[in-house]
């Protein structure tokens, strides 16, 4: 099945970055129409029959999520995007942001209208400072024009929106730890609970939510919610961005309809990965952006029960994190049998180590233990013991921490142990090979004889 | 108000109270242990995860488990929560890996840290903690830097615990010194060298779990089991007065502030009472503190101290008598004998 272009239908057109353009494409009309004739709360349930998940990697149901909102508070309420996308393999947001500024303030408006923010704040990644400036000229633009400020669109109703850059790092992008951030302090995660729908930016009631996610409001609100749910395969409604990279023809960011795209048509049809760049057979792919457990190829073509696997939540949580994996944020990324599973697993906890904000011994101290070990294991100076008290630790880091990113440290070491062992040993039983530069593959992949 | 099940015991508290205040009003072993949480400094706790508890049942009304081990400390209990410390082996089982973080690059040099025998870690890691370590890297260690005339700052020792970083703010009034750089290579350091001076500062040395901040006025002067903690006060402008000294014979060593069951200090003490009277004139004697009968302190020695000194003096019996027999056969080669023959002397 091609791509559904709907939140992407005018990426390529260069008219949709500017106001006057994206009005010409029919742009804010429906904007007005919704703010002068629907209710919050009819947005509210829209969106709640709509079945969308939030596309931030967690995929859980928006809706959901506005209800929680402290209603009975007289704080004022606060919307915040979140746009800080630093999940390596992921670059889906980027996209949104940098091609339809005007689509993404649409969905601000709509979204803040039905949660009642009066002042909303889209945080974008300290690396997109372009992008920042990007969103800054449209914001700019929309006020001119009466779309933010006092009274928009005449319609009674008082709108502010603000970007404002985070510093450059990952840990930001935790919804807790992107709210301290914009509040001026250093990006640390908060000890939950609270919620931020109950205490988050200024102790006032916060949504948090991905571009990805607030770009589709007004796309379901023109159509209705249970229009929307009709799109892909229930419980997974909708469109859903893939950012696809790696050993693959064409990289890019693709609209799937979710569950109606196998994962053997996405990585080899023309109209999205089309096949391996330079002939060599897949290996694995991480499918969500780099905390979801990597597959090997045919654990990700089909699940353990021989039932081909598409690409939605469900399908792909097929089997739990033993043989599954999650579509996280859409961040996929494919490998071909040059590339070392050590060496990658290396490369991630790397990151991790890096980007460990300090605060919980079990993420401090866990992620920089694991990276060493598989430095030296990298390096060929590892020991058998060595595999399994990586495995240990991980178990020991998953769960016990206090935001996400320690399961997120934790699920590849787990998974790519689980499903690459030999590779593992392999450089630890034949080391002189491993040192040797020409020796590009990792193991040869064990035959049943 | 909501009723709480903690390891089979129910209780009665208020709302909003977590799980790890319930479980001390109920005292005992089931008490979560804590590092970094601290019931007098606001925004302390959720850090060190060592208070891991299971929730078996959310409330009356949600009786379904939470899917993680929630922090005890901040973690709000609800009507009908039932809670797992002691009595689930997956509890037991974190928190034996927690210590294991926590102890990865800590330097173990408690033979020569001043902190030994009133360490929380210390007292964590005999209940908790693998006999053994995993990690065969080399230890994280940090440059010494110098935070002041009488507050000792070993950085190497540190569990990030942030404690002392709360009690500078809002205890000390101003703080020069919180926490530097993330992940690995976080540190505790001073904005631009400077010293802690304000006339609370020195209450960090009583919060710290650990011995990375300690006092310079009583280093190395003894171990803690060889003092006799006695509750005395005087009449400061400053603080409450209310403190312990730490005596050997008529002398004051140290003065600490006056600790609960829980490791917490009672009130706060300011710096000329803790640094400065270290004159027993200066004190008003009340009793000799109560301490646990069974801690290191209230035995006076380490398990098996006695034992390993009656071995030392037996050796040192053994070779003033091989020396005199040495010296009496008029040889000139010291000790004379084997070595063999004085230890099996």
């Amino acid at each position: 099945m091609a791509q559904r272009k709907m939140l992407l239908e005018y990426a390529d057109n260069p008219e949709a970055r500017s106001l006057e353009g994206w009005k010409r494409l029919g742009g804010y009309a429906q904007v007005e129409s919704i703010l002068k004739t629907r209710t919050p709360d009819s947005i509210m349930e829209e969106v709640k029959s709509s079945g969308l998940r939030g596309r931030g990697g967690a995929g859980f149901p928006c809706g959901l999520k506005w209800s929680f909102l402290d209603r009975k508070s007289d704080k004022p309420r606060y919307l915040v995007c979140n746009g800080d996308e630093s999940e390596p393999g992921t670059f889906k947001d980027r996209h949104i942001m940098e091609r339809l500024p005007h689509q993404l303030i649409e969905g601000m408006i709509v979204s803040s209208f039905a949660i009642g923010s009066k002042h909303s704040y889209i945080y974008v990644r300290g690396e997109y400072m372009y992008i920042l400036r990007i969103l800054e000229k449209a914001i700019d633009e929309a006020y001119a024009a009466g779309y933010l400020g006092k009274n928009i669109f005449g319609s009674g109703w008082d709108f502010d929106l603000s970007v404002h850059p985070g510093a450059g790092a990952y840990i930001c992008g935790e919804e807790t730890a992107l709210l301290e951030g914009l509040e001026g302090r250093r990006g640390n995660p908060r000890i939950k609970p609270p919620f931020p729908a109950v205490s988050g930016l200024y102790g006032c009631p916060t949504i948090v939510n991905n571009v990805e996610t607030i770009a589709a409001v007004p796309y379901i609100i023109a159509m209705g919610g249970d229009a929307y749910a009709g799109i892909g395969v229930k419980p997974s409604t909708g469109t859903k961005l893939i950012s696809a990279s790696g050993h693959i023809r064409k990289p890019g960011v693709y609209e799937i309809e979710l569950g109606k795209v196998s994962c053997e048509e996405f990585l080899h049809s023309e109209d999205y990965c089309g096949g391996p760049s330079n002939g060599r057979p897949f290996k694995a792919v991480i499918a969500g952006g780099s905390s979801v457990p990597v597959l090997p190829l045919d654990l990700f073509v089909k699940t353990a029960a021989g039932v081909p696997r598409m690409m939605s939540y469900e399908s792909l949580a097929e089997g739990g994190f033993v043989s599954g994996t999650s579509l996280g944020s859409g961040g996929l990324f494919v490998m071909d049998d040059s590339t070392c599973m050590v060496r990658n697993l290396w490369n991630l906890a790397r990151f991790y180590r890096h980007e460990s904000c300090g605060q919980c011994s079990p993420c401090r101290e866990g992620t920089a233990w694991m990276e060493k070990l598989l430095e030296r294991l990298e390096a060929g100076e590892g020991k058998l013991t060595d595999i399994d008290l990586l495995v240990e630790i991980s178990k020991k880091i998953e769960g016990n921490t206090i935001c996400p990113l320690g399961d997120a440290a934790a699920w590849p070491v787990a998974s790519h142990i689980r499903h690459f062992r030999h590779e593992f040993e392999h450089h630890v039983r034949f080391p002189e090979k491993i040192r040797d530069p020409k020796h590009n593959v990792a193991a040869p992949i064990p035959r049943p004889s | 108000m909501p009723k709480v099940t903690i390891d089979g015991h129910e209780i009665e508290v208020d709302a909003g109270t977590s799980i790890l205040n319930a479980a001390r009003k109920i005292g005992g072993a089931l008490v979560p242990p804590t590092m970094c949480y601290y019931s007098k400094l606001k925004g302390s706790g959720g850090k060190c995860r060592t208070c891991l508890v299971k929730v078996v049942a959310q409330s009356a009304a949600n009786p379904r488990p939470m899917p993680k081990l929630q922090a005890s400390c901040s973690t709000p209990v609800a009507d009908g929560m039932v809670v797992q410390n002691l009595t689930s082996p997956e509890v037991l089982d974190a928190r034996k890996g927690i210590v294991e973080f926590l102890l990865l690059n800590h330097p173990l040099d408690c033979p020569i840290c001043d902190q030994a025998g009133e360490c929380d870690l210390q007292d964590l890691a005999y209940v908790h903690g693998l006999s053994a370590s995993r990690n065969d890297f080399p230890r994280r260690t940090f440059e010494t830097i110098d935070i002041g005339e009488r507050i000792e700052l070993n950085r190497n020792r540190c569990i990030l615990c942030y404690r002392c970083v709360y009690t500078a703010n809002q205890v000390a009034g101003a703080r020069v010194h919180g926490v530097l750089g993330r992940g690995d290579h976080a540190e505790i350091g001073t904005y631009i060298r400077s010293s802690l001076d304000s006339e609370m500062s020195g209450n960090v040395i009583d919060v710290c779990p650990v011995g990375a901040l300690t006092d310079k006025t009583a280093r190395f002067e003894s171990r803690v089991w060889f003092l006799k903690p006695m509750d005395v006060h005087c009449t400061c402008d400053k603080c409450s007065g209310k403190a312990v000294a730490w005596m050997r014979g008529e002398q004051v060593v140290r003065v600490t502030a006056r600790r609960d069951a829980y490791g917490e200090v009672e009130g706060w003490i300011c710096d000329s009472c803790r640094f400065e009277r270290k004159d027993k004139a200066a004190w008003t004697f009340e009793a000799p503190r109560r301490v646990e009968r069974n801690s290191v302190i209230g035995q006076n020695h380490y398990t098996g101290l006695r034992q390993l000194l009656a071995v030392t003096e037996k050796h040192i019996a053994a070779r003033a008598a091989v020396s005199a027999a040495d010296e009496a056969a008029g040889g000139a080669t010291g000790y004379g004998a084997d070595p063999a023959a004085l230890i099996s002397g």
